[in-house]
């Protein structure tokens, strides 16, 4: 079967810095993927190109058999992929509600924006306790719901997860991995972004391993966890 | 007690158009970080459009409309043309642009309409005065005022309630992220622009109803007060230019009335000393953009 995503040879560069060097993968429709290695390793910007917010230097993206490379950020939503950003990036003035309506910007049948509103309300009961508070005055581990949420609202046949459980509490980070397992039973197919390497493997169903910009292990899950020897990647050796 | 009633409406009048241009100033700055300057051309080419309209015999309300209809669609071309190009450059490079704009327009309202000030035909009606409260008020301040109600009550409901409205505001406050819920760049720049536009038009509207004339350089005035009243505001924030152009209106009214009439001549600059003490104690505006809230927590 085509794969839902394909990134060949992908290069990012920020001015002199090159920041992805040549990477390859692919996932599969229903697949969780997750993205494993240190800071500066490339996992961010490598997605940051899937979704077109930075520009991919050389290679190819494609995304449900179409070449999706050079396309602008706002016309992938209508094509089904959405991205939750590093850092949450919620609009903090904005009230929870139209932080989730913003996410469903592309949806254009009120129906449908009404039963995504349900869905993502059903998952996070609390997003909806708050919906008309703004979204600069949530907690972290809330602002990271409405930021995962919101990414939820367009329907998406792929999620880009960038690092959901950074900055989280302890029990908050387990809400989220416990989050992703549920949208997984939902037919979502996840790329998974974390430095939680144990909890990643735990939920993925497999794994690339990424330094200096380059993949530098990939299999699945259940053998990365095995193999041992990721520590090595995390510390740059 | 009636003076200072009275100066209050001509406070609220004044301040109301204030409000007016720099929350036209203000949607622009909050989207793509442009001051831009020549946001008192689209004023001057809607003076001229209500100058021409008054030459032709066109009914006001008619005439009205043509202009702000006129200042809103310069504002998309002003987008179109000069600022596009250079979008994603610094904001020190839009500015630049800003003032080429401004200057290339009244160098061609010098040569291709007139140099010199040209009067505008008013309706009898504007320049009529009604007692009310025992307070007698021009139906020009009160036009003002009533207007100034409706375009803030207006832009409030649309900032809102209406989804292009909320676009606004989220692409107002991280233009990446909104891009990548589909909101797109040129369409949410573009309708800034009109808007900025539309509250241009109004805004010359009351202030040819003022004054019955309009010069090439007609725009620049106000204009600069209405950025000093958005930096007072805080730049960025809508709610905090209409608070700043309230402020700088009553600051200017109250100080022609009532200060002794040896300092009148100082009137400008001990306004904007009020001004800067205001903002040593408020450093970031009267009420700062949310945005600036955000980058602090």
């Amino acid at each position: 079967m085509e794969p839902l995503l394909k990134v060949s040879s992908l290069h990012v560069r920020y001015g002199a810095v090159q920041a992805v060097r040549g990477v390859d993968f692919e996932i599969r429709e229903g697949e969780i993927v997750a993205f494993l290695g240190a800071n500066g390793a490339g996992k961010s910007s490598t997605l940051n190109a899937i979704a077109g917010l930075v520009e991919a230097h050389a290679g190819t993206i494609e995304f449900a058999g179409r070449d999706i490379t050079d396309l602008a950020p706002e016309t992938l939503t209508p094509l089904g992929l959405a991205l939750s950003p590093e850092g949450r990036r919620v609009f903090p003035a904005l009230s929870v509600a139209e932080n989730l309506l913003m996410g469903a910007y592309s949806v254009k049948d009120k129906t449908k924006v009404k039963d995504a509103w349900e869905r993502v309300y059903s998952l996070f009961p609390i997003l909806h306790d708050r919906k008309d508070q703004l979204a600069g005055t949530l907690s972290g581990g809330q602002q990271q719901m409405l930021a995962v949420g919101r990414a939820l609202m367009s329907g998406p046949r792929l999620l880009l997860l960038d690092e959901p459980s950074l900055g989280l509490a302890p029990l908050i980070v387990e809400q989220v991995f416990e989050l992703i397992t549920i949208l997984r039973d939902q037919k979502v197919t996840i790329a998974l972004v974390e430095q939680n390497v144990a909890k990643s493997l735990e939920i993925a169903d497999r794994g690339y391993i990424l330094s200096g910009g380059q993949v530098v292990g990939a299999g699945a899950a259940s053998d990365l966890m095995s193999e041992g020897g990721l520590e090595d990647t995390f510390l740059g050796a | 007690m009636e003076l200072l009633l009275q100066q209050t409406v001509n406070a609220i009048a004044l301040g109301g158009t204030y409000a007016l241009l720099a929350l036209g100033l203000a949607v622009v700055f909050s989207i793509m970080g442009l001051i831009n300057f020549a946001h008192g051309e689209l004023m001057t080419i809607a003076g001229y459009v209500l100058m021409y309209c008054g030459l032709a015999g066109v009914p006001f309300a008619i005439a009205a409309a043509l202009a702000i209809g006129a200042a809103m669609l310069a504002a998309v071309l002003m987008e179109m043309i000069a600022f596009r190009p250079v979008r994603n450059a610094s904001g020190e490079t839009m500015l630049v642009t800003s003032f080429a704009v401004s200057m290339v327009l009244q160098v061609l309202f010098q040569n291709f309409i007139a140099a010199r000030s040209q009067p505008v035909l008013l309706p009898q009606l504007l320049s009529d005065s009604i007692s009310l409260f025992g307070l007698v008020i021009g139906v020009n301040k009160i036009a003002a005022i009533v207007a100034t109600i409706v375009m803030l009550a207006f832009l409030d409901w649309f900032m809102r309630k209406q989804k292009h409205g909320i676009a606004m505001r989220a692409a107002a406050e991280d233009f990446a992220v909104a891009r990548l819920m589909g909101i797109r760049a040129n369409t949410v720049i573009s309708a800034a622009f009109a808007l900025s536009g539309l509250l241009a038009g109004v805004a010359a509207v009351l202030w040819v109803s003022q004054r019955a004339s309009v010069d090439p350089l007609m725009g620049f005035a106000p204009v600069l007060k209405a950025f000093i009243a958005a930096i007072l505001g805080g730049l960025g924030s809508l709610r905090g230019a209409v608070a700043g152009g309230f402020v700088l209106g009553f600051i200017e009214i109250y100080l022609a009335a009532f200060l002794p009439s040896d300092m009148q001549e100082f009137r400008e600059p001990i306004g904007l000393g009020i001004v800067v003490f205001i903002m040593l104690f408020r450093p970031n505006g009267l009420i700062p953009a949310a945005s600036l809230k955000a980058e602090k927590v």
